[in-house]
């Protein structure tokens, strides 16, 4: 554990972490470490083992072996100091459409035990940011898909974490909510200090905010690197000819998970 | 003394630590209860919806039978089955209430809650709380509407223990729905909890039909039905008719909600999104 760096510079560190279905290894002895402040790409093809090692760090899944270290906390002697270090924004919608944005908010400040006269300022000061304050009231089964991303941003940054998880934020969105969304986030790394690990599968996206990359395959680390020097590694001009010199070019079949069977359960029963 | 009173002085403050993270899950335990109203409250054709099959059960049967149901020396059937009926619009919602929870899950809303920093009890009160309102609201909507088709309450003293029976069965069958909703991926599965334990429970409970004098089987399976005991507490606090005794009611409702609170609590513990 020494080798993995001073504790005020990293303030992620994944150790050696594997996780197992039944026979099938999903996480296979990751170890990584994620500097204060970075904005971190963390790439791979469809069932790499991305989101279950992203649900493992935001203690959503007991790891089969191995460490993580959040923010200097252990998720698994002190899982709700841990809770409390970071946001996450979940690759899938996770807001209540019956509510409103106001409301959503509200409920997040409460699960985080956050005073209501913060909670008051800091939601109106968020929803701003993101430019809800005006659509505050409105349920959100009425709002588009880049303006339930936004709310979630913003929801996920009610607490003040030190670290916002964000996986595929951008999925589904047009050029100009996605510009929008990154600006965000850039601002905020920037203004706030908040340490950026994110999921995407558009290259490009990952080539222009990262300040570190790595990739995973098969669950296993590839690299780690930034964008440059994996660019400069492959001989490649852009990251997603390095991406793909370093993961192949063949198509990945991911068995479909249980939320896509409820998915496709609804849409037949909405017909 | 110092020692005393230093022991004293950190026994307070431990006290006034424990009262804290106590206020501290209740306010988590209100918000979730106050989303599952609010729910309730904005969709109003779900509410609209589950009125029809109460008032069904009130009209086709309480009208249909009752004539028989007199003549065979029974009295009033609209006195007789009003309760039962309020007992099946409250196992139905409550049922689905928990059930919801899938829907959450669908929905992502879940990890919201699984991934913040509350423990999970905190959210499977809160949750069963606000699904047994709910449920209640609902048993009392059905109670005035029963009154509506000619149904009269013995006894206006009894009404507030009434209520309290209807809470009982709204906190069971929540806590049941959330059981299964904690076991089941997807909805595929939910008409065979509708048909093979809801609809079962419901007619073997006495809702419809008096107890006494039964074939032996099927009194020994509506005396294992934990709604048999609601219908029978509703029916002697509405309608003044008891099988069981009112005493044996609660204590049997009461058993039957701690055991499937636990078994509810542990399953949803075990959820992973």
């Amino acid at each position: 554990m020494d080798n993995l760096g001073d504790k005020n510079s990293n303030i992620i560190e994944v150790s050696r972490l594997t996780k197992k279905f039944r026979d099938f290894v999903a996480v296979d002895n990751v170890s990584f470490t994620v500097g204060r402040g970075e904005i971190f790409a963390f790439l791979g093809p469809n069932g790499a083992g991305k989101t279950t090692t992203i649900r493992m760090m935001t203690t959503l899944l007991t790891p089969s072996k191995g460490g993580i270290i959040l923010n200097g906390i252990n998720p698994q002697e002190n899982q709700d100091a841990a809770r409390k270090s970071f946001g996450i924004v979940f690759q899938d919608p996770s807001i209540d459409e019956e509510l409103t944005a106001y409301e959503n908010m509200e409920f997040h400040g409460v699960l985080y035990k956050i005073p209501k006269e913060v909670r008051k300022k800091r939601i109106e000061e968020l929803l701003k940011i993101v430019e809800l304050w005006e659509r505050k009231d409105n349920l959100v089964k009425i709002f588009s898909s880049g303006m339930r991303r936004r709310l979630e941003i913003a929801r996920g940054l009610m607490h003040h974490p030190k670290i916002l998880f964000l996986d595929e934020p951008t999925l589904g969105l047009d050029p100009q909510t996605r510009n929008l969304i990154w600006s965000y986030i850039k601002n905020l790394n920037k203004t706030e200090q908040i340490t950026i690990f994110f999921t995407t599968h558009y290259m490009e996206e990952a080539e222009d905010v990262a300040t570190q990359i790595v990739i995973i395959d098969h669950g296993k680390i590839i690299v780690q690197a930034t964008p440059s020097g994996l660019m400069a590694k492959t001989h490649t001009e852009t990251l997603e000819k390095a991406f793909l010199a370093l993961t192949g070019t063949t198509i990945r079949e991911e068995e479909a998970g249980v939320i896509d069977h409820l998915r496709m359960g609804r849409r037949m029963h909405k017909r | 003394m110092p020692r005393s009173e230093i022991s004293t002085a950190a026994g307070q403050q431990h006290k006034l630590i424990l009262v804290e993270i106590l206020l501290r899950g209740m306010d988590v335990i209100y918000i979730l209860w106050l989303r599952q109203l609010k729910r309730y409250f904005r969709s109003r054709t779900r509410i609209i919806g589950s009125l029809g099959q109460p008032l069904l059960f009130l009209l086709a049967l309480g009208f249909g039978f009752g004539p028989i149901f007199q003549r065979a020396g029974q009295g009033n059937y609209i006195q007789f089955v009003t309760p039962g009926v309020i007992a099946m619009s409250i196992l139905f919602m409550s049922v689905l209430s928990g059930i919801e929870i899938i829907w959450d899950r669908q929905f992502g809303f879940l990890k919201e809650t699984l991934v913040a920093p509350v423990s999970r009890l905190e959210i499977m009160f809160g949750r069963t709380l606000g699904g047994a309102t709910v449920a209640t609201l609902q048993g009392i909507i059905v109670l005035l509407i029963s009154l509506l088709a000619g149904f009269r309450p013995y006894s206006l003293m009894a009404l507030p223990l009434a209520f309290l029976f209807m809470f009982l069965i709204s906190l069971l069958f929540t806590a049941l729905g959330t059981a299964i909703a904690s076991v089941l991926k997807d909805m595929q599965g939910f008409q065979l909890i509708m048909n093979f334990m809801v609809m079962p429970l419901f007619f073997l409970s006495g809702a419809l039909f008096p107890l006494s004098g039964l074939p032996k089987i099927i009194g020994v399976i509506a005396s294992i039905d934990p709604l048999s005991y609601g219908v029978d507490g509703l029916r002697s606090t509405l309608s003044g008719i008891t099988h069981f005794g009112l005493g044996i009611d609660l204590v049997f409702l009461s058993i039957g909600i701690v055991i499937l609170l636990s078994i509810g609590s542990f399953l949803f513990s075990k959820i992973e999104v």
